[in-house]
């Protein structure tokens, strides 16, 4: 048996507990995937003989797909499995599936779930490298590197960019990892939202500048990432109206024009046409890179399935 | 009847009289016979037993204002026995049981069930409080006087707030019939609805949902004015906020009667303990700030805090091993209520005699229980305590049934060595000389 690899080296639960090395060592395996997974064959054997699980407490069809060609590409045998609200309600508890799919040995465990703080509860439980892909409103560390990847093959770098940050805040686990990842990379970010959508505290600890304006947030922006706002979120409680969110806070070509003639948009998807965002900007190929994150998400996936995977090849 | 003792050489606390003395106590047929630094082994008949307690403590048992005994509806989180046994450990000669059982204690005949499986254990005192509003549901009165005959020391929905404004007048117009004390808890349920910690840095760090600091101090200023309305006397169970402090420091300026107690972990500990999303730092009210938990030590110093309760509330593994937003709120207490409410005595933030009457004198006059004085006369219920002995908590030590405790692995000074009820020792610790 080799030693235990160190803890920190064993999941991927955040960008707050990666370490920047480990970070621009991901974009740089990740860097070379993209080359990898634009050939006619894509396939290596790297994770040849290991077993992926995709545990799915919510409902995802990009994220989990995203994983499950990542895994394949690598020579990964990848299970799906989809934990629906029924499941939940027959009372097993996150403790006890974490125990029962530890039984099955799995390598690698891929977790999305509706709270913040359940993929580390589950990670405890476990005896095999576990991915948070997706957390409550916690983090959600694969978008984020993959967004990085997106930013610094079309910029070239990432320190010193001005990234606006705009929408759903308070809801978004993709815009706390984000703004974890970019600001340790030297970005600059800002966050541009309706006070009803920033939550309390982002600009002392996080080191960002907040706006409630679009135009005064986009001015000289290099990046415009905007987030999903969920229906629900929609009619009434966070904001009045869709159309009044999208007059105020949609991104519109007038809206982009404070921005740098050369801004990156960017999306997590799925997108709301004409509600964060306006569909003609989004499919402006020029503007755009919101496919550019979907085909860097692959990449990023491979190559933090590859680092995490990386203890068992050498034990071999 | 049992032969009467006398605890010798010790350090006697009475926080009603600010007695502070070395000197003896003599117990007969249950009562404090007497004491003072005149009782000296020499002086003492041959028949009284002579019990040496130099180096330690002797101050009223602990009166405990807020325990959830697990009876009737969670006999697998905390029983009667086990939480009697639990306070008698830390010193609790009296507690005060919270209604919001399952069934909830609005009905006379559940009350006296509760008091009569604690008076079977002939151990420490169990006061139960009973629902303000029936079924706890905050929509209609419970039968006060009824309750109040069947022995009800206070009307509280526990841990919940009555949130419609007018049963809460109703309800505090109809306790003065009685000269009941209301209980609430403070907290603004729109305001707290679906929050799992303090809402602020930490919370949007961890991506859960916050429960705002003004929840507790909207909903007591409502209150005060309902107060004003009706003078009835009004308690605030656990207030965590500096604002809630502010406040009650202006009513009783005012002169209104209200009261309010602390926690010890809301004196101890911060919002920093949720991080890495430790379930059994999730309370009600949440843990705040490290500038609320000044001004909640300020208050107790200056007496605007008038009671420290431990807020004891068993959870068992499976209500606390989950994701913390589906985690139940709650920690057990009992066991520490002493030793972690003496931190700050050794710290040197409020005096000794201060703090004992924070859970003695003060809780049972609020409740109108007997206890929590040493004078000739009253019943010798007893906390002898050792105040500089170092232990750890650890969930094994402890006598709950839960063992959802804040302070896990943390070392207190300061510990009871003997409990005493009506003279009877109910609790005493192995391993200490006395």
């Amino acid at each position: 048996m080799a030693a235990a690899p160190p803890r920190s080296h064993r999941h991927l639960l955040g960008i707050a507990s990666l370490a920047t090395e480990e970070i621009e060592a991901l974009l740089e395996t990740a860097d070379g995937f993209v080359d990898l997974n634009r050939r006619s064959d894509k396939k290596l054997a790297l994770l040849r003989g290991l077993t992926q699980i995709n545990l799915f407490f919510e409902s995802s069809t990009r994220t989990r797909t995203s994983f499950e060609l990542a895994g394949k590409r690598l020579g990964a045998d990848v299970v799906n499995m989809s934990v629906g609200a029924s499941a939940i309600k027959k009372g097993e508890t996150l403790i006890d599936t974490a125990m029962t799919l530890n039984a099955m040995h799995p390598d690698v465990l891929v977790v999305r779930h509706h709270d913040s703080g359940a993929v580390a509860l589950l990670a405890r439980h476990v005896r095999c490298a576990v991915i948070n892909a997706g957390d409550g409103t916690h983090e959600h560390p694969t978008q984020a590197l993959l967004d990085a990847l997106t930013i610094r093959r079309r910029r070239g770098r990432i320190a010193g960019l001005t990234v606006a940050i705009c929408g759903d805040i308070a809801h978004s686990r993709v815009a706390r990892s984000n703004i974890l990842l970019l600001t340790r990379l030297g970005a600059r970010v800002r966050l541009v939202a309706p006070p009803t959508l920033l939550p309390a505290g982002m600009e002392r600890q996080y080191g960002v500048t907040l706006f409630h304006d679009m135009r005064a947030g986009l001015e000289g922006a290099d990046i415009v990432m905007m987030l999903r706002l969920q229906s629900e979120r929609m009619q009434g409680s966070f904001v009045p109206s869709l159309r009044e969110y999208f007059r105020f806070f949609g991104l519109t070509w007038e809206k982009l024009a404070s921005a740098r003639p050369d801004a990156l948009i960017m999306h997590p998807g799925p997108m709301n046409r004409g509600v964060e965002i306006d569909g003609v900007v989004a499919d402006d190929i020029d503007r755009s890179a919101i496919l550019d994150q979907v085909e860097m998400g692959v990449a990023v996936r491979m190559a933090c399935l590859d680092h995490l995977t990386r203890h068992l090849r050498e034990a071999a | 009847m049992s032969r009467p003792f006398a605890f010798l050489g010790c350090r006697l606390l009475d926080p009603a009289s600010g007695l502070d003395t070395v000197g003896g106590l003599l117990v007969r047929d249950g009562r404090i016979a007497d004491l003072g630094p005149h009782l000296r082994a020499d002086g003492l008949g041959p028949d009284i037993e002579r019990i040496a307690a130099d180096g330690l403590c002797l101050a009223p048992g602990l009166v405990d204002m807020r325990v959830r005994l697990g009876e009737p509806g969670s006999e697998h989180k905390e029983r009667i026995d086990s939480a009697v046994a639990a306070a008698a450990a830390g010193g609790v000669t009296s507690l005060a049981a919270l209604p919001d059982s399952r069934p909830p204690l609005d009905d006379p005949a559940m009350l006296e069930f509760v008091a009569r499986r604690a008076r079977k254990l002939k151990s420490v005192k169990v006061h139960p409080c009973a629902c303000l509003t029936r079924g706890g549901e905050g929509r209609q009165l419970a039968e006060m006087g009824l309750l109040r005959e069947a022995g009800a020391v206070a009307f509280t929905d526990g841990g919940r707030a009555v949130a419609d404004a007018r049963v809460m007048l109703r309800a505090l117009a109809y306790a003065t019939a009685f000269d009941a004390l209301v209980v609430q808890h403070p907290e603004e349920p729109a305001l707290a609805a679906g929050g799992a910690m303090n809402e602020g840095a930490v919370a949007t760090r961890l991506g859960l949902p916050g429960i705002p600091s003004c929840a507790e101090v909207i909903l007591i200023e409502r209150d005060l004015r309902l107060v004003e309305a009706t003078g009835a006397r009004y308690h605030l169970g656990c207030v965590s906020t500096a604002a809630a402090v502010e406040v009650v420091r202006a009513a009783k300026a005012r002169g209104l009667p209200v009261s309010c107690g602390v926690t010890p972990h809301h004196l101890l500990l911060t919002e920093a303990e949720v991080e890495g999303y430790r379930t059994y730092a999730k309370v009600s009210p949440p843990l705040r700030t490290e500038e609320d938990r000044e001004a909640l030590i300020a208050g107790l110093a200056d007496g605007t805090v008038d009671v420290v309760a431990s807020d004891h509330t068993p959870q068992d593994q499976d209500s606390k091993r989950v994701p913390f937003a589906q985690a139940a709120f709650g920690v057990v207490g009992l066991e520490t209520l002493l030793a972690a409410a003496l931190e700050l005595w050794h710290d040197g933030r409020i005096g000794l005699l201060e703090l004992l009457g924070a859970m003695t004198v003060r809780p049972a006059a609020l409740l109108g229980i007997e206890g929590g004085r040493l004078a000739v006369g009253a019943a010798a219920d007893l906390l002898l305590f050792d105040p500089g002995a170092r232990w750890t908590v650890t969930e094994a030590g402890l006598r709950s049934l839960s063992k959802n405790t804040a302070f896990e692995g943390r070392e207190f000074r300061g510990r009871a060595v003997r409990t005493l009820v009506d003279g009877r020792t109910v609790f005493a610790r192995e391993d200490a000389a006395t």
